[in-house]
């Protein structure tokens, strides 16, 4: 460890797969249109919009689910995660 | 190297001057007040390039400079009492980032009930805090040690934040005759600041203060701990280096022994050390031991220097409320429990609140200590 605890290689936060602490999941359904504003609330910037399409980076999702609360379209659901 | 008349708050903005930081923040309070004062009239008159920033409280203070040394600048700040207490939840972090930051605390006493006057209550609370913290005597040790400060924080083997204590008023607000050390000496002393671990430059981009899991955060604990310690090494040499430069020295830089062979030692810290040292050239039969350097604690020092005494007095301006004596009382019996043959201990806590002390409460003390007890505290009030 750098003295200090300084860490001077930038990124080391991607090691940390924050999705576990999720306990609702948001799930896109077909009924998504890609209108992209999920994306724009999303606070962890984990949406992306891929061919039309919403996709989720569940490996740093912490489940807020303001995509769901956001979506005008109710295209989002949600669900409990089981473990 | 010349002579001048100096009062002690004065002799500070000159070794600022001496130090030459590139970020200089303070809030103004008593008896600290006139070392702000000077700090923003010597950079009003362009006399240094430092930056000051002038700020609503201390925790802006001390958060400012933090962040200035964070980016690799050398930085000053100065408080006392109140103002050292704000800072206190920042003074734990500049360490634990090891930031090499140099703070003058002008010692005075702690609210309740409001007092401005002195003794050591302040910087003693923060003895746990991970600065090293340096007790000065008179004006003269004050600009010495500051300028030592500064290279003892910034080694490589330290890089940490350095405490210089000085009592308010007392060294405040006194005018003494003070050799200010020659500008072109000081710089061959104490070169520019390079910094290796913290610094700003969007090229290598780095993180301070991050979070850490229990296991690494013990580590660096640990690690904070090892390095407090090892600093005794190199504030020595710092001492030992000044000495040849300067033709002054302050003891082995962790303790000064004085007259330190008779059956009965007073251990003590700051300005009173010079009352001390007046009654012990009245009398034949004690020394003294003055800790410069409360914080890394001079274990094998003191050791040394009180293994031999009958009586060992432990004077000093504070009281750890709870424990019915000062803080260094306990430290010095701690350290005195690993010897065979044991001195008697006994405390006295005296000062408070800037309460006077008198050579002949002093001298009364000392011939008292052989009919008290072993471990009984006397106050002087």
């Amino acid at each position: 460890m750098e003295t200090g605890g300084v860490i001077k290689k930038p990124g080391s936060s991607k090691e940390v797969k924050t999705g576990s602490w999720r306990t609702f999941k948001p799930i896109a359904t077909d009924k998504c249109k890609g209108c992209g504003i999920c994306v724009q609330f999303c606070p962890e910037g984990c949406i992306k919009i891929l061919k039309g399409k919403v996709e989720i980076d569940y490996d740093y999702c912490k489940g807020c689910l303001i995509c769901v609360n956001e979506c005008p379209t109710k295209s989002m659901r949600s669900k409990r995660e089981e473990k | 190297m010349t002579r001048h008349f100096m009062e002690g708050s004065r002799v500070v903005a000159e070794a600022i001057f001496l130090c030459k930081p590139d970020v200089v923040s303070a809030y103004p309070i008593t008896p600290q007040t006139h070392i702000v004062e000077e700090l923003a009239q010597l950079i009003a008159d362009g006399r240094i390039k430092s930056k000051f920033l002038e700020v609503e409280s201390e925790f802006t203070a001390i958060s400012s400079v933090a962040g200035a040394v964070a980016a690799g600048s050398r930085a000053f700040t100065a408080t006392c009492s109140q103002g050292l207490a704000l800072m206190h939840e920042v003074l734990f972090a500049i360490a634990g980032m090891r930031l090499p930051l140099v703070m003058v605390v002008a010692n005075r006493a702690l609210s309740a009930p409001l007092n401005i006057w002195n003794d050591q209550q302040d910087s003693i609370s923060e003895r746990d805090s991970g600065w090293i913290q340096l007790y000065v005597e008179t004006a003269q040790e004050a600009v010495d040690t500051m300028i030592q400060a500064y290279k003892i924080a910034e080694d490589n083997r330290v890089l940490l934040p350095v405490m210089v204590c000085m009592d308010g008023f007392i060294l405040t607000h006194t005018v003494e005759p003070v050799h200010v050390p020659d500008d072109v000496e000081v710089k061959k002393f104490l070169p520019k600041y390079k910094p290796t671990h913290a610094l700003l430059d969007s090229t290598i981009p780095m993180t301070l203060g991050p979070f850490a899991y229990p296991e690494p955060y013990f580590k660096l604990r640990k690690e904070l701990s090892l390095a407090i310690d090892n600093s005794k090494k190199i504030i020595k040499e710092v001492n030992e280096e000044f000495r040849q430069r300067f033709n002054r020295r302050y003891g082995n830089g962790l303790i000064e022994e004085y007259k330190n062979d008779k059956k009965i030692a007073i251990v003590s810290m700051g300005s009173v050390c010079g009352t001390i040292r007046c009654v012990i050239d009245s009398r034949t039969d004690t020394g003294l031991v003055k800790i410069r350097c409360y914080r890394p604690f001079p274990k094998e020092d003191l050791i040394n220097a009180l293994k031999d005494k009958e009586i060992v007095i432990v004077i000093e301006k504070n009281i750890s409320l709870g424990l019915g004596s000062g803080s260094a009382f306990s430290e010095v019996r701690d350290v005195l429990y690993y010897l065979k043959k044991k001195p008697k201990v006994v405390g006295a806590v005296v000062g408070l609140g800037g309460t006077d002390v008198r050579s002949k409460d002093i001298n009364a003390l000392i011939n008292k200590s052989k009919m008290m007890r072993d471990g009984e505290v006397e106050w002087f009030i």
